[in-house]
């Protein structure tokens, strides 16, 4: 705070103090009684006393005076003066962050030098995953991870990005950003349409056979080159298997369609700066466990 | 001072109640106003874009502010689930602030890309699709209206009259960068900035 500024604060709040005292002691009534005279109000015949504040009540007010006094003297309140105790709110609260990385730092080094599938049965690191992961992965995966319409299931066996310790752990420490383009006005509406039925057929659907064929033809050009020749997709680019019956955007002829129109773009955010290495890891290990 | 004089003399107990309101002000709020302390920017704070700025009016239209606060505390348990605790250098280009009182929903000083922007679009559509236990409003017609491009820059106008640093180029820009957007997209644009500045671990 600037001096003029500490200045300012200083005075006034002295002057407030003084103007306290001097309210309470040079306005203090000593004489009187019950039964002495009235203010000489009258509201309906209900009259007012001028009595004296009583004693106990004037000697709070005291106590109140001297609690300020104590209080400026002690902590930070009179502009720069830091008080007598140097107390700041920030060297508390990092007190109080050093105290709580003290006392789980031998239990985090004991699971960080463990790998990943290892601890993944532990019963304390599902429990703390479970915690970690409904403040933090719940709001998209859903409560029992099982994902919902563009968030991925996380307790079956399909990975978009990879189910090994390390692809989880990368996929929650640097993210994931899915690059679908929008092929509508690339392959044209008709296209669309037969590649639906192809993509429909991989998976044992029924189908309209003449168009799947020409769609065939148009995945391999198009579609091939990340989610691969029969379709099962390649974990690198995040390109899912497109013949496992598991949809992250519906398995409707309807819904295929749309995704190859329009194209899709998931993000998972990263985590790294949010969780550190030793939250991530704990996470992996929960999300890699869920329906082993 | 007999209290006679104070209470049969309203002019003076005008004077001295207005005395005893004034000096908490003094003490505790006038020079914050004017400290360099609490109006330095933090190191890369900018203006809000036009498209950002919208979505600022619109959390305040629907009054998402009763229910998130946006001031993470310097307590763990706070900094633990939010992220660094809100630092008065962030907040000197809001007017007003956004800080708020109350929580029924979590705090968002922080909540910018923690989620995808595909999330925010379907988590204010219904809340439900994506939190089951929510009980937040759904914004349905945010995803029908379109931007008003015309008053964006006078609101920049407005804010450089305050003192925000937006130059000729942000205000002659601004109907263009909002044009045929959307509620929505503005929100989630904003939403998405929030607290991005200070990343230290959660």
């Amino acid at each position: 705070m600037a001096s003029h500024w500490s200045l300012w604060v200083i005075v006034l709040t002295t002057i407030t103090l003084i103007a306290l005292v001097w309210v309470l002691f040079g306005n203090r009534k000593r004489e009187g009684g019950l039964n002495e005279k009235t203010t000489g109000h009258n509201y309906d015949g209900i009259e007012e006393y001028d009595n004296p504040l009583p004693a106990w009540w004037f000697y709070m007010f005291v106590i109140t005076i001297v609690w300020g006094v104590a209080y400026l003297v002690i902590y930070p309140g009179m502009g720069n003066f830091k008080g007598v105790i140097g107390w700041t709110q920030i060297e508390q609260y990092e007190r109080e962050v050093a105290r709580a990385e003290e006392g789980y730092r031998a239990m985090r080094d004991r699971y960080l030098a463990l790998p990943v599938a290892e601890i993944a049965r532990d019963p304390s690191v599902r429990k703390m995953g479970m915690r970690m992961f409904g403040n933090n992965c719940a709001q998209c995966h859903g409560g029992d991870a099982r994902g919902s319409y563009g968030f991925p299931d996380l307790t079956d066996d399909d990975w978009i990005y990879g189910g090994t310790p390390e692809a989880i752990k990368t996929s929650i420490t640097d993210g994931r950003r899915a690059a679908m383009p929008a092929w509508g006005d690339v392959i044209g509406e008709d296209s669309v349409q037969s590649v639906t039925q192809y993509v429909l057929s991989l998976n044992g659907r029924q189908v309209d056979a003449a168009s799947a064929e020409a769609g065939a033809t148009v995945f391999a050009q198009y579609c091939a080159t990340c989610h691969g020749a029969t379709g099962e997709g390649n974990k690198l680019f995040g390109a899912p298997n497109l013949t496992n019956g598991i949809w992250l955007y519906g398995g409707t002829a309807e819904q295929i369609s749309h995704s190859i129109r329009a194209g899709r773009n998931g993000v998972m955010p990263a985590h790294n700066e949010m969780l550190g290495e030793d939250k991530i890891h704990l996470l992996a290990a929960y999300v890699y466990g869920l329906g082993k | 001072m007999k209290h006679e004089t104070i209470e049969t003399n309203i002019g003076l107990m005008i004077i001295l109640v207005v005395i005893a309101l004034l000096f908490g002000t003094l003490v505790e709020l006038v020079p914050l106003i004017f400290d360099r302390s609490t109006n330095e920017p933090i190191a890369g704070l900018k203006p809000l874009p036009a498209l950002e700025l919208e979505g600022r009016d619109i959390y305040i239209r629907e009054g998402c502010n009763n229910c998130h606060s946006q001031m993470v505390r310097p307590l763990r348990a706070e900094t633990e689930r939010y992220g660094h605790y809100s630092v008065a250098g962030e907040f000197v280009y809001d007017h007003p602030f956004l800080w708020g009182s109350k929580r029924t929903g979590p705090d968002l000083a922080r909540v910018g890309k923690r989620y995808s922007d595909d999330w925010h679009r379907a988590h204010l559509y219904n809340p439900r699709d994506v939190v089951p236990e929510s009980n937040m409003p759904s914004f349905p017609w945010l995803f029908e209206n379109d931007l008003d491009p015309d008053g964006t820059a006078g609101k920049m106008r407005a804010l450089r009259a305050v003192g925000v640093p937006y130059t000729d180029e942000d205000i002659a820009g601004a109907a263009e960068a909002v044009a045929g957007r959307q509620e929505i997209d503005a929100l989630v644009a904003y939403l998405q900035q929030l607290g991005t500045l200070l990343q230290a671990r959660r």
